[in-house]
């Protein structure tokens, strides 16, 4: 891989020429340029896993879309970030998210502060036509600070690597498959008596939604701190 | 082991033979068995014993030989190896009568027409050996020019002359998408690294398919040779075999044909006293359809959640543990052999333009003759269906061909003279796919069928990608709804729109190609949709769409 | 590199887990091996326990919830005690299509179990597979390991009667 790194491309991202390392992502090489590609599973500092699919974008001369996080740029690649398709693809994306738990924004914690939220209000999401499914899910409360509630989960699996990733303590996992895909933590234990949770929140604040959150929040009173990017980069340049 | 001391165990195996004035094949692979022809084959053997004829007729427990339907299939084979003639649905009762017809008249009532199109239009490439030898012995596959393929690469041949060879073929991949297989060697063999590894995809997920289980079963040195020479030419030295755990029988032929190989120098380290080290493992599958999706497969031999990765980087540059992967499926590795010892122009001789060879069919489903079938590729579905597989029975009308399982899609009777190939399925809306045929009559609903293949994609969705883990399900319920009689015509809209989402948004080929059902029957059958919805009944008399538009009326 | 801890003590003194020592020690404690591992446990003990789950965790340096992912994520593995008998339908596509929903409504229209159910009094599981490869044969039940092709819904209630009466 390093010969990617010493290698610098150029390429086009919504017409904009952009100069960048081989190693790069089309996300990355885009925010650097100043466009905004949505994201839901991406979180700076953390693996990529391409699973939300919003951050979807045209590549000129593919019938395929590709990840933006875990697509490296190469030579000569014309990006579109934006097209009326890629609109329409988000916008059912998000529906669909919304159609497959319980998302309630009036009682949530996140309310006002919550990226899925954030995210409808940008892409335009007015209406869902798609039957809620409406599952019935339970709340774990059983920790002393945290609470984690499925009802507002949608599966990014943020908890789940910053836990791997930077705590080192792997308490969360996903469990399951399909639809029936849940966050579990240890053998899918109350988190309360789990073993290996150090309590440190960082699952907490890259939540993106109301899922997990500090107890003693009313409505709209849980606001995330962002400290894991720097975090991470911190402990990467320590390394160098 | 030298090639002297392979024509020695040869000539061993030759002579053993030519003490026996027949052999008696019985048919050993899971369909048979599952007819109990276990127990046939043990009176037989006691028959003979009885009679004294043990010592001139051989009895031999062979793997499949098509024609599962009617198992336990029983052949008798003169001292040539030809075939005099094939007995169907043996049963232990049987015994007396079958041994004592052995080189005289045949037992008239048992006789299995083998002059019928379902055996005399095959041609066999990948099953040569199937119902023929033995697949517990590897002396047999040796007679039968066993490993002489790997033994002309490792001494007459450089591993590039290997790959050319193979992408001389042109054979294409035989899980599905038909990725030209030279092009993936050459992909591999040209990737830098020290480390690569060779995954023979067993995992055989698609639901009535069984060409794979066949052919462990039945030949599974077949199987090793191909991932040895495809070892020879990529420089890997380790392979995996990735089976399904639905397959036991599978499972412990291929571990005992793995012993036997290791034990001749054939598998294992300094191969036939040269430099070249190939050992082979089998890895387990749990149940899992998304595993055979390439990257989803290497997490699970990884011991991992079997979930798949966005691809690039592709398995061939980083694969298992991050190394360089082959990863070939069981067919594609069954005709490696004969492509090294006839040559890549003879096979590319067989088949169409573009995709050349055979195609191992596994037919099932409202059809005469079910069973395992191989055929040149460009053969018509007619053919298939009509000649091969004798028609409907019952004297019922022809509907639909699924094929290519839950990626596939329904094809209608105004394709039926259209030649299978690669291209021309896809063009239709399905997808060759591993190779399993379900033939459908009047008697299916297919708006049904649309919703069995969504549950089956619902619940074998992975979850990881939005689009697959809720599209899936929300198209799930609408098929329900329309089944049940409450659906609406926008249900039928929304089934489209989420059909195409799915199909560009997913993260794997499942999701990507879960809506194929769906879109193939909408697209040649939406009288049976708007028959459910609009007059509330299901032609076909399988759903209860009537009784729920009734239930609301009378309340 | 990261240290190998002492390997664990087994859950109770049962012989059945030398067996699953065996495939561990096998595969050299490696994680990778995670999935034999499971499948040897459940062959042993017939589905795999919280305390089972938690030696072969132990055993092989895995998080839990790691093991409790793939453990839930492959279908052929259970959390739960199975009956004494287990009575696999085929839902493959050939046998959807020759009558396959119709075996398991006699099932449970006789017995009240659900696939995936076990009776009350245990005796018995109904299961479903995706496909066991013996199309030609369709609709097929596996009965105990046992495969019974073109069966009926009569076929099969007489010869889950025989378990259910013993």
């Amino acid at each position: 891989m390093s010969t990617l790194a010493s290698q610098i491309v150029t390429l086009k991202i919504d017409g904009k020429d952009c100069g960048a390392r081989g190693d790069e992502t089309i996300l990355e090489v885009a925010r650097q340029n100043g466009i905004e590609i949505p994201t839901l599973c991406h979180f700076d500092g953390l693996s990529d896993i391409g699973a939300c699919r919003l951050c979807l974008v045209e590549v000129k001369g593919s019938p395929k879309l590709f990840p933006a996080c875990t697509t490296l740029v190469t030579e000569g690649m014309e990006v579109l970030t934006t097209s009326e398709r890629l609109r329409r693809y988000r916008v059912q994306i998000l529906e669909l998210l919304f159609t497959e738990r319980n998302h309630v924004c009036s009682v949530c914690v996140s309310n006002g502060h919550c990226e899925l939220q954030d995210l409808a209000v940008k892409l335009g999401l007015t209406h869902v036509r798609l039957p809620y499914r409406y599952p019935r899910l339970a709340v774990d409360a059983t920790h002393d600070r945290f609470v984690q509630d499925d009802n507002r989960c949608v599966l990014c699996q943020r908890c789940v690597r910053v836990c791997d990733e930077i705590e080192g303590a792997h308490t969360w996992d996903v469990a399951g498959r399909g639809i029936e895909s849940r966050v579990i933590t240890d053998l899918s234990e109350p988190w309360g008596s789990t073993e290996s949770c150090t309590g440190c929140s960082k699952c907490v604040h890259v939540c993106p939604t109301g899922a997990i959150f500090e107890k003693g929040k009313a409505s709209g009173e849980m606001v995330k701190r962002r400290f894991v990017a720097e975090l991470a980069a911190k402990r990467e340049s320590r390394d160098e | 082991m030298t090639a002297e001391d392979l024509n020695e165990l040869v000539e061993k195996e030759l002579e053993a033979n030519r003490g026996f004035t027949h052999s008696i094949n019985v048919c050993m692979a899971a369909g048979c068995l599952s007819s109990r022809a276990d127990q046939a084959m043990d009176a037989i053997k006691k028959e003979l014993k009885a009679k004294g004829m043990d010592k001139q007729v051989r009895v031999r427990p062979v793997g499949c030989m098509g024609l599962c339907a009617a198992g336990p299939l029983v052949e008798i084979r003169d001292a040539a190896g030809n075939s005099e003639v094939m007995y169907q649905g043996v049963t232990p009762e049987n015994a007396p009568e079958l041994v004592a017809s052995v080189g005289k008249a045949p037992v008239q009532s048992l006789v299995c027409d083998t002059s019928i199109p379902f055996f005399t239009r095959q041609v066999k490439v990948v099953l040569e050996n199937c119902g023929k030898i033995d697949p517990e012995r590897i002396e047999e596959y040796l007679a039968a020019d066993g490993y002489r393929g790997l033994f002309k690469c490792i001494f007459e041949m450089t591993p590039v002359q290997v790959v050319e060879e193979v992408t001389k073929s042109g054979l294409r991949g035989r899980g599905g998408a038909g990725f030209p297989t030279g092009l993936k060697w050459s992909t591999v063999a040209k990737a830098p690294g020290k480390q690569k590894y060779i995954i023979c995809n067993a995992d055989e997920g698609d639901p009535g398919a069984f060409m794979d289980r066949s052919i462990l079963e039945s030949d599974p040195h077949r199987v090793l040779e191909g991932m040895a020479i495809a070892a020879y030419a990529t420089g890997a030295n380790h392979g995996y075999i990735y089976c399904r755990a639905e397959y036991p029988l599978a499972v412990k032929r291929l571990k005992n044909a793995i012993r036997q190989a290791e034990r001749l120098g054939l598998l294992g380290q300094e191969i036939m006293n040269t430099t070249f080290n190939f050992t082979v493992e089998v890895r387990l599958g749990a149940g899992a359809f998304v595993c055979g999706e390439e990257t989803a497969l290497i997490h699970s031999i990884e011991g991992k959640r079997g979930t798949p990765r966005p691809r690039p980087p592709f398995p061939a540059q980083s694969g298992l543990w991050g190394c360089p992967t082959l990863i070939n499926n069981v067919e594609t590795f069954a005709n490696i052999a004969p492509i090294l010892r006839k040559g890549g122009e003879w096979f590319a001789q067989i088949g169409t333009e573009k995709s050349k060879g055979t195609k191992v069919f596994a037919l099932a489903g409202r059809v005469n003759n079910t069973g395992l079938i191989e055929v040149p590729m460009g053969t018509t579905l007619r053919e298939i269906i009509y000649s091969l597989g004798n028609g409907i029975p019952d004297g019922r009308k022809f509907k639909a061909v699924q094929t290519g399982g839950p990626s596939g899609g329904c094809i209608p009777e105004q394709y039926l003279d259209m030649g299978v190939d690669y291209d021309s399925i896809a063009q239709v809306g399905s997808i060759m796919g591993s190779g399993g045929m379900i033939v459908m009559d009047e008697t299916s609903c297919m708006v049904d069928v649309a919703k069995f293949f969504m549950e089956f994609c619902k619940s074998e969705s992975c979850g990881k990608c939005i689009p697959c883990r809720v599209g899936t399900s929300q198209m799930y319920d609408m098929l329900c709804k329309i089944t049940d009689g409450t659906g609406t015509l926008e249900d039928v809209i929304m089934l489209e729109e989420l059909s195409d989402l799915l199909k560009s948004t997913s993260l794997c080929g499942l999701g990507m190609t879960a809506p194929n059902p769906v879109m193939t029957t909408l697209r040649y059958f939406r009288h049976e949709y708007t028959a459910h919805i609009e007059e509330g009944k299901c032609p076909a008399g399988v759903c209860n769409a009537a009784g729920k538009v009734a239930e609301e009326v009378r309340a | 590199m990261s240290t190998m801890s002492a390997m664990p003590a087994p859950p109770s003194n049962d012989k059945r887990w030398k067996l699953v020592d065996a495939t561990i020690k096998r595969h050299g404690r490696a994680g990778h091996s995670l999935i034999e591992c499971l499948h040897t446990m459940q062959e042993c003990f017939g589905y795999l326990d919280e305390q089972g789950l938690k030696y072969i965790a132990a055993a092989l340096n895995l998080p839990l919830s790691k093991v409790y992912g793939v453990a839930t994520f492959y279908h052929i593995f259970t959390l739960k005690p199975q009956g004494e008998h287990t009575c696999v339908v085929c839902m493959g596509t050939a046998c959807y299509i020759k009558g396959a929903p119709q075996l398991l409504a006699a099932l449970e229209a006789k017995y009240g179990v659900k696939p995936g159910e076990t009776t009350v009094d245990g005796k018995m599981s109904v299961l479903t597979a995706r496909c066991i490869g013996s199309c030609g044969l369709a609709p097929a039940v596996v009965f105990d390991g046992d495969v019974g092709g073109k069966a009926t819904p009569s076929d099969v209630l007489k010869r889950v009667e025989k378990w259910m009466a013993s």
